[in-house]
């Protein structure tokens, strides 16, 4: 089962690597060729395929360049040091949870309250579609700039627009969910008198349980987004956003790959750690193993 | 007198125009009798359930529930109600969905603990307390509805086909059980089914309805004694009653078929 699982995973890594290093040659070698014009001298073709492959500043790092950065910044730094990946990773992921939080908890207030009340559904639903057709990168340093002008600087403004983000999933996966129990389930509380408060604790909060945690998946990618984003336009100094920024400025293109890996490491990993809640759960109430 | 219909009618507006799902019923039922609607689909006997169980409006004439109207009937709890399907959550097991009528209402954890165990006994389904529904085979899930209903010991026990999903033989096994329980409980029951034998078997009143317009075309005061062993359905007057039942059904089909 492992073995079946795992080959072709690392079948499709392998192709992916091989490319990336037959790409890096052409992408490189420019570069060098001419440096090699203005000094005149020459090369062999293997030569060049391994100056690609090893170059300082290559406009695409090969995988090992990348590997050892991402190494070299985590594993071999200290975790309160500037240059510790951890360190950047820890910010902008105490901003993602906290976003991811806010973003929750108002996604799940709103689809009650559109489930609830005809007038929601009317009127805010139209403008939770709007909010997410707007550019998150254009809405991003207003957000910043607006908190800021009102003294609220730091972790908030970014777990805000990650919170921006990640409410919508939740919005649209919790309203179906809410809505799940079909009109036998909802005559039988009536049978019982039940009241509107009982319906939801007892019927439609539970039923709308797998529907949430698909809805999570999402948006905690979402919120990770939201938070690098949120980093960005004020020229942060802390977090993997800044991390990207500074290597653009610096055409440092080993850093910025490797904090990108380390986002995409960070945002499975958050993926995966819903998906084990969600496994956990949805156990505890009674799935089907 | 625990139900009383008079000159009920019920009219449902639909984008096809007015459907006339019940037309001008009469009907009168005592304390702890058992009471089989029968009839095709569209004649209105879950309908008529449903109006005595106060999930629908009448348009018209009087309906009263102990003494009340069906809304006043059902705020007071007055009746259990078992679905065409059992309808469990998948996410309580077996004892938390006998429970859930008894946390809503608010009784006492050891009230609840002692109720659930009384009626999963009663319906046979002891040791099964703590099974999800999905371990449950139908006829399992279905006699778990019933205790659901049964748990909060409202007088009235309204049943919408309840077995109709179920093989006959299950359907046969449950029938008999339900009638243990009926002597048990001394509970009125009002069952809505189209198996004729099943009707029969079950009632101490057959009422016959018909379509279009929903209405009560016979109703049938079972002669047969309580005790009924499954073989009373080969005695001459079960058939005989069973003979009428189908009478009755044609009668009110005439010009359809």
């Amino acid at each position: 089962m492992f073995k079946r699982s795992i080959l072709p995973v690392l079948a499709v890594l392998g192709v992916i690597i091989a490319l990336w290093y037959a790409t890096c040659i052409p992408m490189n070698a420019a570069w060098t060729i001419q440096q090699l014009e203005r000094s005149g001298e020459t090369m062999t073709t293997t030569e060049h395929i391994v100056d690609s492959w090893s170059q300082e500043r290559p406009r695409l790092p090969a995988p090992h360049q990348v590997a050892a950065e991402l190494w070299d910044t985590t594993v071999m730094k200290s975790v309160t040091s500037k240059k510790s990946l951890v360190y950047h990773g820890w910010i902008t992921l105490s901003a993602t949870l906290l976003g991811f939080g806010i973003g929750t908890t108002l996604g799940v207030l709103l689809a009650i309250g559109i489930v609830h009340s005809r007038t929601m559904d009317m009127s805010v639903m139209p403008w939770a579609i709007v909010s997410q057709t707007i550019p998150i990168i254009a809405i991003a340093p207003m957000i910043i700039v607006v908190l800021y002008s009102v003294g609220v600087q730091g972790l908030l403004p970014k777990a805000v627009i990650s919170a921006y983000l990640s409410f919508f999933p939740v919005v649209v996966g919790m309203v179906k969910g809410l809505r799940s129990p079909d009109a036998m389930q909802l005559d039988l509380l009536r049978t019982y008198s039940a009241s509107n408060a009982q319906r939801l604790w007892l019927l439609r909060l539970p039923a709308s349980v797998p529907y949430l945690f698909a809805s999570l998946k999402i948006g905690v990618a979402a919120s990770l987004v939201g938070a690098i984003v949120g980093e960005l336009p004020t020229g942060a100094v802390r977090g993997l956003g800044a991390r990207l920024l500074a290597g653009s400025y610096y055409g440092q293109t080993v850093q910025i790959w490797s904090a990108l890996f380390a986002a995409a490491i960070l945002a499975a990993g958050l993926v995966i750690l819903v998906g084990l809640i969600e496994r956990m759960t949805l156990r505890k109430m009674g799935e089907r193993p | 007198m625990i139900i009383s219909a008079k000159n009920l009618d019920l009219t449902f507006q639909t984008n096809d125009g007015p459907v006339h799902a019940l037309k001008d019923v009469n009907l009168e039922i005592e304390k702890g009798e058992f009471v089989s609607f029968i009839g095709p689909s569209g004649c209105g006997k879950t309908t008529f359930l449903r109006c005595i169980a106060g999930l629908e409006q009448p348009t018209g004439g009087q309906i009263s529930v102990n003494g009340m109207t069906p809304d006043e009937a059902r705020k007071a709890r007055a009746y259990g109600y078992v679905f065409q399907a059992a309808g469990l959550y998948p996410w309580r097991t077996i004892g938390g969905n006998i429970k859930l009528p008894l946390e809503i209402m608010g009784f006492s954890k050891a009230e609840q603990a002692e109720r659930v165990a009384r009626v999963m006994e009663l319906v046979d389904l002891s040791g099964f307390e703590k099974k999800f529904p999905w371990q449950l085979s139908g006829g399992m899930q279905q006699r778990a509805s019933i205790a659901r209903a049964l748990a909060f010991d409202a007088d009235i026990l309204l049943m919408d086909e309840p077995f109709g999903a179920l093989d006959e033989i299950v359907r046969d096994h449950l029938n008999e059980q339900l009638l243990a329980l009926w002597a048990r409980t001394e509970k009125t029951i009002g069952f809505v089914t189209h198996s004729i034998p099943e009707a029969v078997y079950l009632s101490t009143k057959i009422v016959v309805m018909s379509p279009r317009p929903g209405r009560i075309t016979d109703v049938i005061d079972s002669p047969l004694p309580r005790e009924r062993p499954l073989d009373i359905r080969d005695s001459k007057e079960f058939i005989e009653i069973a003979h009428r039942v189908r009478d009755g059904l044609r009668a009110g089909h005439q010009g359809d078929v």
